[in-house]
């Protein structure tokens, strides 16, 4: 028998990446929220790389940031150091890493979590979903305590019917030796929701004291303090270093010997693996041609001594792993403190969701995160901070929030994973967004903290600051338009020191900043740049002078995006009953059920015929309705 | 609803028989207005028909006596704006027609494209959706076989590794940028890029000459005869016509100005366009300057130089051979019965490599060698007929020039030295266009090439 455990707007199963995000979110909106989860000392565990950002998952970041999410606050706090990738190349693809204190990271999302009025946190284990009439009212734990909801948002991660792979040793287990979740995953297949399975692994951890860094290349973090977070105004300054090894002709041959030992080598069908997370394994024979491989040395925090072998990842077994690792140089006498395991999980196909992340299937029923078949932290935070906010507005009855793929990263993200599905755990890459010009890393904010201002995400306060980092922007390229410079001699003599050519005629500041090799900095005293202007609206101002050219490209590309996402598909629409249609493009339109003719026309086998032939057919629906 | 007019070739092709080049939507009246010499068709009122020429843009030339009808919203099959524009010519001509008609911002349209407007515009009732669907998709299906039918195998072959090459590349930037730490893979650099964008662009661009060719099978090698006057220029386009038989004579009814003749010299179909402009070329040059007269004449595919054996070389005919230099031309030196008074040493300097014939045209005389070096150049020339590539559909040759265009920019943007991964934007717009024309483009392969290209991971 269960007992009644309370009434809540939204119920929150997990407190991982996308789980706190999600939480918070719908807390913070104003719905009254319950945090469900296995262990309160594991609140946002990393159980993998210890770092954060990276190219495009930086970016999505930073969007999380400027819609009002934590992750990026978080970081700034607990790094151990900081870098900007990508400084050598265009702004679009720059982003931040951090490489992350993980029980700090833990502490510090805690105490957040905790702290937020409208949030509940509460341990415990969920083991099924209470629907009625098909819409989900609530959750049951393994305790019988009943939570009555309006809606439930899942984002259980790698936990569901987990399995750890190591060698021929394999048990049910979460990740890192937690429980796993066998129940509620066999109620969402109960429930008709379709299931995949999906892999992942990671590389031992060794003891730091054990490792010979004199044989191995120093990675510093960047000396100029830099933040996720628009909010942070206090940086970290003492910053320690990873470290840079190679494999070698020793370690290869030692898998190569045990490959028929390794969990994923060993013949048994096993779930997707993510083709740009290879184990080791995968690497030396798929690539065997390369001589070594690159192993990076991360700590895992500064009051801990372990380090987290990346490039290592493993399923072999841990007799194996020993030597595999101490073939390595610098790591000749490291002691393995942790092994590498593979852990194989369920995951929903994520067609099955709205764009919102709720399931089509069953009504106030959200997911989000790896449950959702992607992988990587800032993934699941993306999707969680989605889920909470949709979940939130469809209680407090306010329109759902779907960003498109113009706007966001993870637009793209949610975009590809509910139209096009996945068939292993998907991440975000640069190349995944067609208009990366416009989601850049500088100008997350411009993008979305207005979004977050309207939600009721981002303060007063912080609104402010950016509607006047706005209008500096914005007076600054007004200004350098008007300003005109005259080809003096002083300005050629400044202009050829600084290695570029000279001006024959006067032209506008705003032109002549539009000169690849001239930056605003650079010509700081000819366009008479006031000092007092903070750097990343200077920074701003270049960037969209520099690139304008290309950036109206792109937004010419948007228009035409937006006018076919402006047709909306009628949600009770019946393929079946479009002759035109070619079989294959039905199957797939009724599967993802897009809400609007661009989303249709993203869908794999659905071609422009098809799309031609629905626009008539829902034009004939429209004069129908009309006529009654 | 929709905002872009659309344009097809909307009768049966086939030699010979009347076409129509239809337009629908907001700017079918301006565009054609645009490209239209006759009465200014924004005046003139709806459901009128209207005689007139349609002017290539380019080349100002006349592409086609055309009778116009103007049909404005909304009583119309789409209720939009119509134009439909009837050419006589035949294949040819509506063909061209249609070409001038896209580069003036027209789409080409889908197949159903005009009945699906008038659809959607309630012109058809709503009985009549299921065919207008039915029509859709057994048009969408007969394009499709007859385009693969016409798409040459070595074309698609062609063009697959075009897009394979410039997929390799993108995948390397691509790796550049979301694995900046793996020093096992090179850092792409503004050279490796250039290399390849200038190797994929010299193939677009000669598969774009081999498209012309087609045209130039089918419309005859567009020849212009130049030079002073009175050095015999109509006599060379009559002795070329008396000698060889007229393909199509004059049309009757075309203005003294502008004479075409298509004659066959020794297989060569030859359209000797002799205007009023080029007859007066060193007018031309006098008024325009030579850059401008040769961008009118790069437009001829041959230019026939004629020279006066009996006067010296003037500085209009040293203009003339600037104007043409880089061009296929061969001089002619004409009036050899008379007294010698050029200077033929230079001559030969200024006409360096290309052909010299010595004629005299009222001895009827060197008309043979003429012939045979119009003959040699064809043939021998870069102009071959033989084994090539053969692209033809309207559709490839509008996807090939934008994808031409798309290297442009990426070529540019690289040497104005901007960063890879904005470069780079514009060489996977040419790769997409380029799938565009073999019916593939899906964005997946792009991570499938990252992945199984380089070796990644944790
Ligand atoms: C071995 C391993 C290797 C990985 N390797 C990589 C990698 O190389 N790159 C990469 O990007 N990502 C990797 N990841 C993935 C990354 O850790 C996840 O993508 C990310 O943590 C997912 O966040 P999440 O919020 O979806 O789930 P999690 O962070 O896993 O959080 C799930 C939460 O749900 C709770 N929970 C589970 N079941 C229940 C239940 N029944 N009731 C209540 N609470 C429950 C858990 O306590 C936990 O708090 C790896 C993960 C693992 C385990
Ligand atoms: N003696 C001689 N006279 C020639 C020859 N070819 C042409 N003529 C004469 O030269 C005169 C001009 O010839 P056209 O053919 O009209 O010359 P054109 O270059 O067309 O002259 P414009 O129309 O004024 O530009 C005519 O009287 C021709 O008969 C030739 O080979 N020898």
């Amino acid at each position: 028998m269960t007992y009644d455990a309370g009434h809540y707007d939204v119920v929150v199963v997990g407190a991982g990446h996308a789980g706190v995000e999600a939480g918070l979110a719908a807390a913070k909106m104003g719905a009254k929220t319950l945090m469900l989860t296995l262990n309160l000392d594991m609140i946002a565990f990393m159980p993998c790389n210890p770092s954060i950002g990276g190219p495009a998952k930086g970016i999505v970041v930073r969007e999380i940031d400027a819609l009002g999410g934590v992750m990026g606050k978080v970081i700034d706090k607990t790094h151990i150091q900081m870098r900007l990738l990508n400084t050598g190349k265009g702004p679009a693809v720059q982003a931040l890493r951090a490489q992350a204190d993980k029980p700090m990271y833990i502490k510090e999302m805690k105490n957040i979590v905790e702290n937020e009025k409208n949030l509940t946190l509460r341990q415990g284990m969920v083991d099924r979903l209470v629907v009625e009439d098909g819409v989900c009212k609530g959750v049951v734990t393994e305790t019988n305590a009943f939570y009555r909801a309006e809606t439930v948002i899942i984002t259980t991660g790698t936990f569901m019917r987990g399995k750890v792979l190591m060698g021929d040793l394999e048990y049910e287990s979460g990740p890192n030796n937690q429980r796993p979740t066998i129940k509620l995953s066999e109620n969402l297949e109960e429930l008709g929701l379709e299931i995949t399975r999906f892999k992942t692994g990671t590389p031992p951890r060794v003891n730091s004291h054990t490792i010979d860094y004199s044989k191995t290349e120093i990675q510093p973090g960047d000396e100029t303090p830099r933040s996720f977070s628009y909010e942070t105004t206090e940086y970290i300054t003492d910053q320690i270093p990873c470290w840079l090894t190679y494999t070698n002709e020793f370690t290869h041959e030692i898998i190569n010997e045990n490959l028929s030992l390794s969990a994923m080598y060993s013949g048994m069908k096993r779930g997707t693996g993510p083709r740009y997370c290879p184990s080791i394994e995968d690497k030396i024979v798929r690539f065997n041609d390369k001589p070594r491989h690159q192993i990076f040395l991360e700590p895992e925090g500064r009051d801990t001594e372990e380090v987290y072998v990346q490039g290592l990842s493993t399923s072999l077994p841990e007799s194996v792993q020993h030597g595999m690792v101490r073939s390595v140089e610098g790591l000749e006498h490291a002691e393995i403190m942790r092994a590498g395991y593979a852990i194989e999980y369920d995951a929903i196909v994520p067609t099955q969701l709205w764009p919102t992340l709720e399931t089509k299937k069953i009504p106030g029923l959200f997911t989000a995160g790896q449950i959702n078949g992607t992988s990587g932290y800032e993934e699941a935070a993306a999707q969680g901070i989605m889920a909470g906010i949709n979940a939130a507005a469809k209680v407090l009855g306010k329109d759902p929030v779907i960003l498109d793929r113009s706007q966001a990263y993870i637009g793209v993200l949610i975009d590809d994973l509910v139209t096009k599905g996945t068939n292993e755990p998907y991440r975000l890459l640069t190349s995944r967004a067609e208009y990366r010009l416009l989601l850049r890393h500088d100008n997350a904010d411009f993008r979305m903290t207005e979004l977050g201002y309207e939600l009721g995400l981002i303060t007063e306060e912080r609104y402010a600051a950016f509607k006047e980092k706005y209008r500096l922007v914005e007076e600054e390229k007004k200004r350098l338009q008007k300003l005109i410079i005259k080809p003096t001699e002083e300005v050629n003599a400044f202009l050829e020191t600084a290695g570029a050519s000279k001006m024959k005629e006067a032209v506008k500041a705003y032109d002549l900043l539009k000169r690849p090799e001239l930056s605003y900095d650079l010509l700081a005293p000819i366009i008479h740049a006031d000092p007092s202007l903070p750097h990343d609206v200077t920074e701003q101002v270049g960037i969209q002078i520099k690139y304008e050219g290309y950036i109206k490209k792109a937004n010419d590309q948007v228009a035409r995006m937006l006018k076919m996402e402006e047709k909306k598909i009628p949600e009770d629409i019946d393929y079946d009953a479009i002759s035109g249609i070619a079989t294959e493009a039905k199957e797939k339109l009724k599967k993802v059920r897009p809400l609007s003719v661009g989303q249709a026309s993203r869908i794999s086998g659905v071609n422009p015929a098809d799309i031609s032939i629905l626009v008539v057919y829902m034009e004939q629906g429209n004069i129908a309705r009309l006529a009654n | 609803m929709e905002t872009d007019t659309i344009t097809a070739i909307s009768t049966p092709i086939g030699e010979g028989a009347i076409a129509i080049v239809r337009l629908s939507g907001p700017k079918a009246i301006s565009i054609t207005a645009n490209v239209f010499k006759g009465k200014n068709l924004g005046d003139v009122a709806s459901h009128t028909i209207h005689y007139g020429k349609i002017i290539d843009p380019e080349t100002k030339e006349v592409a086609e006596e055309v009778m116009v009808s103007v049909m404005r919203a909304p009583k119309t099959f789409t209720r939009e704006d119509v134009v439909e524009i009837n050419c006589h010519g035949g294949m040819v001509a509506v063909n061209r027609v249609l070409e001038i008609i896209l580069s003036q911002g027209a789409r080409l349209a889908e197949p159903g494209e005009f009945t699906k407007r008038a659809f959607l515009h309630g012109r058809i009732d709503l009985s009549q959706a299921e065919a207008v669907m039915d029509l859709i998709r057994a048009k969408t299906d007969k394009a499709m076989s007859v385009a693969l039918k016409q798409m040459d195998g070595r074309l698609s072959a062609l063009i697959r590794r075009l897009r394979q090459d410039l997929l390799e590349t993108v995948a390397h930037v691509e790796v550049n940028i979301d694995y900046p730490e793996y020093d096992d893979v090179e850092e792409m650099s503004h050279d490796m890029m250039r290399t390849k964008s200038k190797e994929v662009y010299k193939e677009v661009v000669e598969l774009l000459q081999v498209a012309k060719q087609g045209k130039i099978l089918r419309e005859g090698l567009a020849t212009a005869i130049i030079g002073r006057p009175n050095v015999g220029k109509s006599s060379l386009m009559n002795t070329l016509v008396q000698e060889n038989k007229a393909i199509v004579t004059e049309v009757p009814g075309t203005t003294r100005d502008i004479i075409e003749e298509y004659v066959s010299v020794r297989g060569v179909p030859l359209r000797l366009v002799d205007t009023a402009g080029i007859r007066e070329t060193e007018d031309i040059v006098e008024k325009i300057g030579v850059e401008r007269s040769r961008q009118v004449l790069k437009e001829s595919d041959l230019i026939l130089f004629v020279l006066n054996y009996n006067d010296v070389l003037s500085e209009e005919d040293e203009k003339l051979f600037k104007a043409i230099e880089g061009l296929d031309y061969i001089v002619i030196i004409n009036k050899t019965d008379l007294e010698q008074k050029l200077d033929l040493d230079r001559v030969y300097e200024l006409a360096a490599e290309k052909p010299i014939v010595i004629t005299s045209l009222v001895k009827e005389e060197g008309v043979n060698e003429l012939e045979e070096a119009i003959a040699k150049t064809f043939f021998a020339g870069d102009i071959d007929t033989g084994d090539l590539t053969y692209v033809s559909n309207v559709r490839h040759i509008q996807l090939l020039k934008q994808a031409k265009q798309a290297l442009e920019d990426a070529m540019e943007g690289l040497e104005l030295g901007l960063p890879l991964d904005v470069v780079q934007i514009d060489v996977t717009r040419t790769w997409e266009l380029l799938g565009e024309i073999i019916g593939d483009t899906a964005s997946d392969s792009l991570i499938d090439q990252l992945f199984s290209q380089f070796c990644l991971g944790k």
